[in-house]
């Protein structure tokens, strides 16, 4: 589980079946100091999350149970859009 | 398991439910000198442990699942205890019997 930037949407019209009506958002892990870390990743979007937003995603299996078909073929999800991110100093 | 320090807290009221009701702390691992290795990553808390302290993570989904007790669960790191104390022999090699 990490956090990441949603930097916009991605739309795909032919993709694996049961991934119809999945919203797929780019998005930019973010280290906790919310530099960027890593490449972007694809990921679905369990809670409207907008462009810009701060968010938090789960990983690998878990992704899948977070969509209502828990039966997809998605390795990234978004599970929260972060109000407060309050971390020590490195 | 890993051995993290938590290092901060991540508030989010719009989120999958759930994650309703449960803590998520920023943990870095380390290692067993208590330097920082690796990157940091989000956990959810289940033993009440606060910032600053020296906890234990588990990160594998199927356990996430089995500490709930649900099968839906996103969720694969949760913080399953509070270290005390770490007994480290650097000097043993291998113990012959």
């Amino acid at each position: 589980m990490y956090l990441g930037q949603v930097l916009g949407t991605v739309v795909a019209t032919r993709k694996a079946k049961n991934m119809d009506g999945l919203r797929l958002m780019l998005v930019q892990p973010l280290t906790e100091q919310r530099t960027p870390k890593g490449n972007v990743v694809v990921a679905v979007d369990a809670v409207n999350a907008g462009p810009g937003d701060l968010v938090h995603l789960v990983s690998s299996r878990e992704a899948s149970l977070a969509c209502p078909n828990t039966f997809v073929p998605v390795d990234a999800a978004i599970c929260g859009i972060v109000d407060a991110l309050d971390v020590e100093a490195p | 398991m890993t051995l993290c320090r938590v290092k901060g807290t991540v508030v989010s009221t719009v989120k999958h439910p759930t994650y309703k009701g449960l803590k998520l702390y920023v943990v870095q691992p380390v290692d067993e000198n208590g330097k920082p290795v690796d990157s940091s990553f989000l956990a959810v808390d289940q033993v009440q442990s606060g910032v600053g302290d020296l906890v234990l993570v588990v990160t594998e989904g199927n356990s996430a699942r089995q500490i709930f007790k649900q099968k839906i669960l996103p969720i694969r790191s949760v913080i399953v205890g509070v270290v005390d104390a770490v007994d480290y022999h650097a000097s043993t090699v291998l113990e012959a019997r």
